[in-house]
């Protein structure tokens, strides 16, 4: 008997991953997207209205053949690059994005100069 | 020389963090990125509210008028804010007003209109806020002015006494 429920147990835990891999693709975008009404949430956190219709657009965009990447370029044709999680690197963003390697830089250039250059 | 030199940087480096941070302080913390919208108007499909029968944008907006698309719904308590200039509006001025009914029920949205009275032209459903994303819009209430099927102007949230004089010295 206790085998018999472990089965049932092991079998209805399968078709729950099943189920889950279905929508990957789509929570995977939303994952990507800024819900624009939120505090720092994702479309895919969200449970706003505006979040809600993205997931829906998300699936029908899917299901209409578009890739991801056709997904997002549409999405910021409508609302921008604020909708993107992951900003393009251009004349705008390019601070955001060498800054932190700057900062690597720097921190090396210390490491260096303190251990390194005083062991000799 | 070398503790003074590292003195001053020291305070330096804090008083223009703590200069950066009270300014801060002072900001509205909700931020509102620039989007270059969108000039022209979205092509959609959508159901006309109260009936089965579907119609297209091409049907709604003609060129050489002024309209003015305003998304609502019945639970939206801004909308109730804002009625009162949308009925002003109608009446008083040539402009054709478009309602998108945003995922709402059927029967408030009636009762709505029944008790504080019908602005709109026409009043298009939309159930899913897909036809709104079309318009790039961010919830309820909000507003685009349309002349020449380009949207001319943007309200996000309610219209009120201010953006009501822009509009009306819009369509002049």
């Amino acid at each position: 008997m206790k085998l018999l429920n472990l089965f049932f147990i092991i079998i209805i835990l399968s078709f729950n991953s099943s189920f889950a891999n279905e929508s990957n693709s789509q929570s995977k975008i939303t994952k990507n997207l800024r819900c624009l009404i939120c505090q720092g949430q994702s479309v895919y956190d969200s449970d706003s209205d505006f979040a809600n219709s993205v997931k829906i657009l998300v699936e029908k965009k899917l299901d209409e053949g578009l890739s991801e990447k056709q997904i997002y370029a549409y999405l910021k044709d409508k609302y921008g690059q604020w909708i993107l999680y992951d900003p393009k690197f251009d004349k705008n963003t390019y601070f955001l994005w060498l800054l932190p390697l700057f900062l690597f830089f720097i921190g090396g250039a210390i490491i260096f100069k303190l251990f390194i250059i005083k062991k000799n | 020389m070398k503790d003074k030199i590292f003195l001053i940087i020291l305070i330096f480096i804090f008083s223009t963090v703590f200069f950066i941070f009270y300014k801060g302080l002072q900001n509205s913390n909700i931020y509102t990125p620039k989007v270059e919208y969108k000039k022209n108007i979205p092509i959609f499909d959508a159901q006309i509210f109260g009936k089965k029968n579907r119609i297209n944008s091409n049907q709604i907006f003609n060129r050489d008028k002024f309209y003015l698309l305003n998304i609502w719904a019945s639970w939206c308590v801004p909308c109730r804010d804002e009625h009162p200039y949308l009925l002003d509006l109608s009446i008083k001025s040539n402009i054709e007003i478009i309602g998108l009914n945003y995922k709402d029920d059927k029967e408030n949205a009636k009762l709505f209109l029944k008790e504080l009275d019908n602005p709109y032209k026409i009043i298009i459903a939309d159930n899913d806020g897909l036809i709104a994303i079309e318009w790039a819009a961010y919830g309820v209430p909000e507003s685009f002015l349309i002349y020449n099927n380009e949207i001319i102007k943007k309200v996000i949230g309610p219209i009120n006494e201010i953006t009501i004089k822009e509009i009306k010295e819009l369509i002049k």
